[in-house]
């Protein structure tokens, strides 16, 4: 039994693009992997530059239970009741995750653990309480399914038909969120650094954090779909955690989410094609490979400047 | 304030709509049989199954305690996401879901984890939240892609790992149960024989290394144990939600405990009714699995303590707060009474609700309920007036029982005493002085008032030319409205 298959490169890169269906069908996937790595890098760059990495964990576990309530009150896996649901689940944990560490002498992890856990928890329970006669996968929300995107029907609108309608809804949260972040830029960026300055020159911190959280639970829930729960905070951590390596502005690292999307999906795509395995963990090893070479050979590296420092 | 109760009440209403669902499940099978059966324990199967969580309840709290005091809270969830690839190994490895290797692949694979953060701190700059993230996702996803390629390869027995993503209490083995006792042993054989230790270098990491204590050994050894605790609990609760179990019985009883001794037994308590509840429930609802519904009890009693316990509960401080507000509504408008009183030069006892009205600048609703209040509260007895020269058809007049006047000195006193106390000593205008004093007046001890009025050598009015009255006057009654 082989449990890795023979590595043949002509296999592994060209036989994804040989026929026109199967580069129809496949650049789908492809771009959907795009826009979810871009939209997730975008906001995770200030996810880790606030310390908030495992929130964006935290938060997709938590909206597991508007997911299954919103599937059960409209019945259907329809875009903009999970969408809602999804988002209200997701604000209701990141508050009751900050109530509890203010109101209570709980710390900041040990909250931020008791909310998710006990949310996804809840999630679960759901889930199985109507496992009889619903056909909500579990597997498919935890680990997600990117190869199935072409399945998705098209998005019909005044009888005109314009391609797949995940596509669409991806694309538009993806355009949202790099408009949303351009426009707000210079507050997101203050108040991630310095919010008390940016208290007291009168800008609304709570507001601020509260729009990223936002943004934060429409990325998450967005690449729900294709990634899956616990892998999204693999795409919201590692384009910035990477980029980071090699530039020190912030707005090189966001550009570089752009190039490093490309890179995971194209990675991920075919590694996943080589292994036979799970897209969406394969982008993630993808990702993973790429942040361990940045940590060696990155021009920023701490292990890097140790060994210039030590010649002279 | 108001969201939060919503959240929460959705998050109560919710869990006690997923207890009754799960009895309208099983009332086929006629729910209180199932109930019996459970509480008789004659079934092996139930008794495994409640020992199993029990000694789990039990480890996972007594370790929990360290976790959440040392707030490594977040690392048991990394920890426990970071054996997936080591069960997946384990797997392979085995060519068959035997629970040995698995757990050998697991502690491997946790170990790595635990090595990776090391590295990561060491060697980059990354905080810590986003080196855990990083260390989480990458390990997880390799189990993820090495359990779909099983999955593919087509292992015959492979059904049983999916166990390990939320538990399969059935699943359970006596092979488990041993494990869990082990663990159970280890930890508290650790704990017991280095409490102290534990103690010092949990809360005081500098002195407990200035008096030689292996720190950085101590810290390796929990860490281990901790993975033991999560790789031998995941058949029953799961990848996902072991760290729920670190982390919430603990959590609950650091609401309650003072000392550490009283924590441990208080939250391997908790973990341990957690667990058998949990099984309960999940007895009763037949289909539903039992991890998820351990961590939901665990937190609905996280949730319980958090509102109801004694002295720092939200339902003590939300009580104690309105009966601290109560207070100072009476204090305010029995000062009002006496300043009516002495506006008259205390020629009357009777105040009218109007004066009263004008002097607080009040609605008369609101003050025909102070008014109640004092009434109550025996500080005060009211009449209706006969109706005449006021335009108002019959209100309410209020005369001051002694108790009440001698309430109402202490207030005026305490309010006069403090603005002359600020014009004096620390040299306010003494129009600046009344707001201070407003607030003040109400927190002011007998002690201080009597420290204050001997450093101000007994005085008889204050800055605005107003009578003090003194303490001795209120006790011998001799006032001005008395005589």
């Amino acid at each position: 039994m082989n449990f890795i298959p023979k590595f043949d490169p002509s296999k592994v890169f060209f036989e994804p693009w040989a026929t026109p269906e199967l580069i129809a069908w496949n650049s789908q996937v492809i771009l959907m992997g795009f826009l979810v790595c871009w939209a997730s890098g975008m906001v995770g760059t200030f996810i880790v530059v606030r310390r908030m990495a495992l929130m964006g964990d935290a938060i997709s576990h938590g909206i597991l239970p508007g997911i299954v309530i919103a599937f059960l009150t409209f019945g259907s896996l329809e875009v903009g009741p999970m969408l809602l649901g999804a988002c209200l689940a997701g604000l209701a944990c990141s508050f009751s995750i900050e109530w509890l560490q203010q109101n209570s002498p709980i710390n900041k992890d040990a909250s931020m653990a008791i909310v998710f856990t006990s949310f996804f928890a809840l999630g679960v329970t759901l889930i199985n309480l109507q496992a009889g006669h619903l056909d909500l996968d579990t597997d498919c929300i935890l680990y997600g399914e990117i190869g199935l995107t072409p399945l998705a029907p098209n998005f019909i609108f005044g009888g005109n038909d314009f391609g797949n309608r995940s596509l669409w809804v991806m694309g538009l949260i993806c355009a949202a969120i790099i408009i949303l972040v351009s426009l707000f830029y210079r507050q997101l960026l203050l108040t991630s650094f310095d919010a008390i300055l940016a208290h007291s020159i009168g800008w609304p911190v709570k507001i601020i954090h509260l729009f990223l959280m936002l943004l934060l639970a429409l990325s998450t829930v967005a690449s729900l779909e294709s990634v899956g729960v616990i892998l999204v905070v693999a795409m919201l951590v590692f384009p910035s955690v990477t980029a980071s390596f090699f530039f020190h502005r912030l707005p090189s690292i966001l550009i570089c989410t752009f190039p490093l999307g490309i890179l995971y999906t194209f990675g991920g795509f075919h590694l996943a094609y080589w292994l036979d395995c799970s897209i969406a963990a394969a982008m993630a090893i993808t990702a993973s490979i790429c942040f361990i070479l940045s940590v060696i050979f990155g021009p920023r590296s701490y292990i890097w400047k140790t060994a210039k420092k030590k010649p002279s | 304030m108001k969201n939060w109760v919503i959240v929460f009440g959705g998050l109560l209403i919710s869990s006690s709509f997923l207890e009754a669902k799960q009895i309208g499940a099983a009332e086929d099978l006629n729910w209180l049989t199932q109930a019996e059966r459970f509480i008789e324990m004659k079934d092996p199967s139930i008794r495994k199954v409640a020992l199993g969580a029990l000694l789990m309840g039990l480890s996972c709290g007594l370790i929990g305690s360290y976790v959440v005091t040392r707030r490594l809270s977040l690392f048991g969830d990394t920890l426990s996401h970071a054996v997936l690839p080591g069960i997946a190994v384990g797997f392979i490895w085995a060519g068959e879901k035997d629970n040995f290797s698995l757990l050998i692949g697991a502690g491997i694979a946790g170990f790595a984890g635990v090595c990776c953060l090391c590295l990561l701190k060491k060697f980059t700059r990354i905080h810590e939240d986003s080196s855990l993230g990083i260390v989480l996702s990458a390990f997880y996803a390799l189990g993820i892609c090495l359990l779909t390629r099983i999955q593919k390869v087509g292992y015959t027995d492979q059904s049983g790992l999916d166990s390990f993503m939320f538990g399969q209490v059935s699943a359970l083995s006596s092979n488990d149960i041993n494990g869990l006792f082990i663990t159970l042993l280890l930890i508290s054989l650790f704990i017991v024989f280095n409490f102290r230790q534990l103690l010092v270098t949990g809360f005081d990491p500098q002195f407990s290394k200035s008096i030689g204590i292996p720190n950085d050994f101590l810290q390796f050894v929990l860490w281990m144990l901790i993975a033991f605790c999560v790789i031998s609990s995941l058949q029953l609760v799961g990848v996902i939600l072991v760290s729920a179990m670190l982390v919430i019985p603990a959590a609950t009883a650091s609401l309650l405990a003072r000392r550490m001794k009283t924590y441990l037994v208080l939250s391997s308590l908790f973990g341990a009714g957690a667990g058998i509840s949990g099984t309960f429930f999940s007895f009763l609802g037949k289909s539903l699995p039992a991890g998820p519904l351990i961590v939901l009890v665990s937190a609905l009693l996280f949730l319980i303590i958090l509102f109801f316990r004694p002295e720092k509960g939200m339902l003590f401080c939300w009580l104690n707060t309105r009966s601290e507000r109560s207070r100072i509504i009476i204090e305010n408008t029995l000062k009002a009474a006496f300043q009516i009183l002495e506006q008259k030069g205390f020629e009357e006892n009777e105040i009218t609700s109007l004066e009263i009205m004008k002097k607080r600048g009040l609605s008369r609703p609101e003050v025909e309920k102070e008014i109640q209040n004092l009434t109550t509260a025996g500080l005060a007895t009211k009449n209706i007036s006969p109706i005449d020269q006021v335009s108002l058809p019959s209100q309410t007049v209020m005369t001051l029982t002694p108790k009440g006047w001698e309430y109402a000195c202490r207030m005026v006193r305490n309010h006069r005493l403090w603005e002359l106390y600020l014009t004096n000593e620390a040299e306010y205008e003494p129009d600046h002085v009344h707001e201070d004093a407003e607030k003040i007046e109400h927190v002011l001890g007998e002690k201080t008032v009597r420290q204050i009025e001997r450093l101000l050598q007994n005085p008889k009015t204050d800055p605005h030319g107003k009578l003090i009255p003194s303490i001795t006057d209120i006790h011998q009654g001799n006032l001005p409205g008395a005589s």
